[in-house]
């Protein structure tokens, strides 16, 4: 071999950045930076008014000390603690019980019964705090069914909680259900196991992840939870309508800020938790399943179909009872049907235009969001090199699902409001409060875009820049057509949460961008319940609204797109 | 510089991923218009080399000229290659005409000249009734010539083939063997290929580079390193080799087992321990009683393998070890080849191989 005529040393190579990696690089880069102006920096300028006095002098732990000797305060900790557990049970046996009747039963109605389970997705927390005044209030309906008992307090938050968190459980629950083998089943049986042995050694284990994580799922919903707590709490104090309470009611920020990291430490601590099963459960997942197919057997089916028939009724009460009382003249003296309450004009809370603002968030939200998020989702992945610039995006765009939305809210007051910050004038305008729902909401969709993404193939990317194609050709000629169903998801659970959410926006609406979220809040607080009740039924038919057209829009694409999807 | 200088120049590349080094000091010339096999397991290093050529993970240190230019740092993009995947990375929302047409529409060529070069490369890979179709609608095969088709449209000066042929079915693997062979040798474009399919390298390839933990074994055309492979490496990955130890004994004998054969020792000195490498079907059965460098065996078992018959030999001047030897159907029927028998086996000279002893 011609050794000689390479003798010589190995020169170190810099690799030169083509204009794609340049711009892909300064594009991450800026989304970076959004994302560290919306999330990071609001997180310090809360923590640190944690740690000062009302004049912004720096004081140390004094507020820390003052909060944990004022019992009336650190008594919420132990409040929010055992309703967010007792609520966790209660969710978790229910969306099981559920799930298994959809997935290994083999009741009618599946559909029907799928369907019902997400009703409580179309509307703000609020509205099951609402329906439970018109069922077990002081007037209400079924009063007696409660023994005496109060519904404002811990039973209502528990009842109106788990109501409204169930969907989010039953999701998860499902999917750990579906992916069941059914040779081990058949193993099982062969080894003439009984019924309720396999349930414990195969059935159970095989969903422990997704209990799992849909446990600290709904741990973390209700413990962050501010409607339900609102509406039904009565005196019953809990960490989100206390950080309310300090802010809104008694202006004092500073201690708003410390029950808010009181509130973010075990928020966080779930999310930890959480990630490090899940990251457990990849490597548990075997490639290849036979489906389990679930057989007759009526004694099993009858119990199941009667608890789904339960729970569907309770759910259909609950959201039911409250198109009811909305269209009830007056409860509980005369029942006759009137559209009244839905004259939101003349009651507090900001009246129709609260609607249509909401709607005009959720557009913006659905629009700026889907485009920011997603793109910022394909610039990580397959951007070329820079690893670790692309590892810090990755690590800042988890961080919002650890974040409670009050803790989010307050946090952008001290950030935004600060006359010293050169972006106070976004400040209670429509654009604070799309910034914060988008960034509230970021993760989720970030996940969503990567799964998506991850599916393509990796040398696209490559086979592009061999024919000279600049990244954005291929981005929108190749990835987003491909990747279109996802960009829908995306945008409708962006869509739906800005129509629903209450706790980030409730402390950055002005009066010119009240949200028909918040119009249901005040309206409820001013005593104005039916209202707020109509309010809260035109989020959710606006939302189911956007479902349909969401689903109809997906169809749509899949039939168009059936002929390359193929398979 | 060289009197002539040769189509790809690779320098002393070296690629680290974190402590792991992948390529040790790689260097390599290829002339215009050759097709190069890049041979060896999964691990060698072959892909990353071609992923550095192509620039999609830039060498760590070393240098890489196309055409005398200096190409090492550049983005794939500023590069002059079309490349093809074991995934075939077809777009799969545009139709066959479509992703063909992708690279030329970069070019900014007109619309019916794009039609027109489309049209003919379909020709070309044989698939011209398919322009319409999704790439979901066609079968691995063909959807593979598309990505072959797509990759040459805009007359890249360097293919490059990433192990293009291991997700097909066998049958169709050889046929798409001949057919982009048939088509390199119609372009004349210089050609890399990555595989660690001997038989591939074997019958594609101008010249193969076996390659074996981040270095190069071996360059040489496919007779040659099946033939005169230059380690033990080679001689083993390349084709089937039995290996024996055996000891120098003069300048051109050497011993196995209890028996004396002639050999060309090229350089190992008398005395020294060898490892002594001869391939199953370079050994002849002795028909005619001449046992000049034979040896005599036991037939241990044998197996049929449809055009010939590979023989477990041992024992006798083999003592413990166990060679291979492949019989013809015709000598199956000359002579007796039952199990147990004893069997006169020479080891022609000019077809041992010696290699150092290993560690």
């Amino acid at each position: 071999m011609a050794d000689t005529a390479f003798s010589g040393k190995s020169v170190p190579i810099k690799p030169k950045l083509s204009n794609d990696d340049w711009i892909m690089r300064g594009a991450m880069i800026l989304i970076g930076l959004v994302l560290i102006i919306a999330i990071i920096l609001p997180l310090y300028a809360m923590l640190s008014k944690s740690f000062e006095d009302s004049d912004g002098n720096f004081i140390g732990l004094a507020n820390y000390v003052e909060y944990f000797s004022t019992p009336a305060l650190f008594q919420s900790i132990y409040n929010s603690l055992s309703i967010s557990v007792i609520a966790t049970i209660v969710v978790l046996v229910t969306s099981f019980l559920y799930a298994y009747a959809l997935t290994r039963t083999c009741i009618p109605f599946k559909k029907f019964f799928r369907l019902v389970a997400m009703i409580p997705l179309l509307t703000p927390s609020l509205l099951s705090g609402i329906s439970l005044v018109y069922w077990f209030g002081n007037q209400g309906v079924a009063k007696e069914l409660l023994f005496g008992e109060s519904i404002y307090g811990p039973i209502g938050i528990v009842f109106g909680s788990s109501y409204w968190v169930f969907p989010h459980a039953l999701m998860i629950v499902i999917t750990a259900l579906s992916i069941a083998d059914s040779r081990l089943y058949e193993a099982a049986d062969a080894l003439r196991t009984s019924k309720i042995r396999t349930f414990f050694t195969v059935t159970l284990p095989g969903a422990k992840y997704g209990l799992i994580s849909a446990g600290f799922v709904v741990f973390t919903l209700v413990f962050t939870d501010f409607g339900v707590p609102k509406v039904i709490g009565g005196n019953y104090n809990m960490l989100a309508t206390d950080i309310y309470k300090q802010v809104i009611g008694q202006l004092n920020f500073q201690m708003g800020a410390v029950v808010s990291v009181v509130l973010l430490a075990p928020a966080l601590l779930a999310f930890v938790l959480d990630r490090i099963v899940q990251k457990k459960q990849v490597a548990l997942l075997s490639a290849k399943a036979v489906p389990l197919v679930p057989k007759p057997d009526a004694k099993r089916d009858m119990f199941f179909l009667g608890f789904c028939t339960l729970v569907a009724a309770v759910i259909i009460g609950m959201i039911g009872m409250a198109q009811y009382a909305a269209l009830v003249k007056f409860w509980p003296y005369d029942l006759s049907l009137s559209l009244n309450n839905y004259n939101f004009d003349v009651m507090d809370g900001g009246g129709w235009d609260s609607f249509y603002n909401s709607i005009e968030l959720g557009l913006w939200s659905a629009t700026i969001g889907t485009v920011v998020i997603f793109f910022g989702a394909y610039l990580v992945q397959k951007g070329r090199g820079f690893e670790k610039g692309r590892g810090l995006f990755q690590a800042i765009a988890i961080i919002p699902l650890a974040v409670p939305g009050m803790v989010l809210g307050l946090a952008y007051i001290f950030f935004f409001n600060n006359p010293d910050n050169p972006l106070n004038f976004i400040y209670g305008t429509m654009i604070i409060l799309v910034v914060v729902t988008i960034t509230h909401f970021y993760t989720v969709s970030h996940l969503t875009a990567v799964t998506a993404l991850q599916q393509m193939d990796n040398e696209f990317e490559a086979v592009s820049a061999s024919l000279k194609a600049p990244f954005y050709k291929t981005f929108t000629r190749v990835t987003v057509p491909v990747c279109s169903p996802a960009i829908l998801d995306i945008s409708i659970y962006l869509f739906m949460n800005a129509m629903t959410t209450v706790s980030a926006v409730v402390f950055l609406y002005s009066s010119d961008t009240s949200l028909a979220s918040i119009a249901v809040l005040n309206m409820d607080d001013a005593g104005d319940i039916a209202p707020a009740a109509a309010m809260a039924m035109m989020i959710a038919y606006t939302c189911l609204g956007a479902r349909i057209l969401h689903a109809l829009l997906s169809r749509g694409i899949m039939k168009k797109t059936a002929a390359w999807r193929g398979r | 510089m060289a009197d002539k200088e040769k189509y790809l120049r690779i320098q002393n590349v070296v690629k680290k991923f974190g402590d792991f080094t992948a390529l040790k000091d790689v260097s390599l010339e290829i002339e215009e218009g050759e097709f190069i096999c890049f041979l060896g397991p999964s691990g060698c290093g072959k892909t990353t080399l071609l992923r550095a050529i192509a620039g999609l993970d830039i060498q760590t240190s070393g240098q890489v000229f196309q055409a005398g230019r200096d190409i090492s740092a550049l983005p794939p993009s500023e590069r002059d290659f079309g490349i093809v995947f074991q995934s075939y990375a077809l777009f799969p929302n545009m139709t066959v005409s479509k992703n063909v047409a992708y690279g030329l529409e970069n070019q900014k060529l007109e619309k019916s000249q794009i039609e027109k070069r489309v049209r003919e490369l379909l020709e070309t890979v044989g698939l011209p009734e398919q322009g319409e179709k999704y790439p979901a609608q066609l079968s691995g095969g063909q959807q593979q010539r598309v990505a072959l088709a797509r990759a040459i449209a805009t007359s890249p000066g360097l293919l490059l083939l990433d192990e293009p042929l291991s997700a097909l079915d066998a049958r169709v693997r050889v046929h798409l063997r001949h057919e982009i062979k048939e088509l390199q040798r119609r372009l004349g474009v210089t050609t890399i290929m990555v595989t660690h399919d001997q038989e591939e390298a074997l019958t594609m390839a101008d010249r193969i580079v076996v390659m074996n933990d981040g270095v190069i074994e071996q360059i040489g055309t496919p007779i040659d390193v099946y033939r005169k492979p230059e380690c033990a490496f080679v001689a083993d990955f390349v084709g089937h080799m039995n290996f024996m130890n055996g000891q120098v004994v003069e300048s051109d004998r050497i011993q196995i087992g209890s028996q004396q054969l002639a050999a060309k020792t090229n350089g190992h000195k008398p005395g020294q321990a060898v490892q002594v490498a001869f391939r199953p079907e370079d050994l002849v059965a002795v028909e005619d009683g001449d046992m000049n460098n034979a040896i005599s065996v036991n037939l241990k078992d044998i197996e049929f393998l449809g055009s010939f018959f590979r023989a477990d030999l041992t024992g006798g001047d083999l003592g413990q070890s166990t060679i291979n030897a492949d019989f013809s159907i015709n000598l199956s029927r000359r002579v007796n080849l039952e199990k147990g028998r004893e069997l006169k086996i020479r080891v022609p000279a000019d077809h041992i191989r010696l290699f150092p002893m290993e560690g």
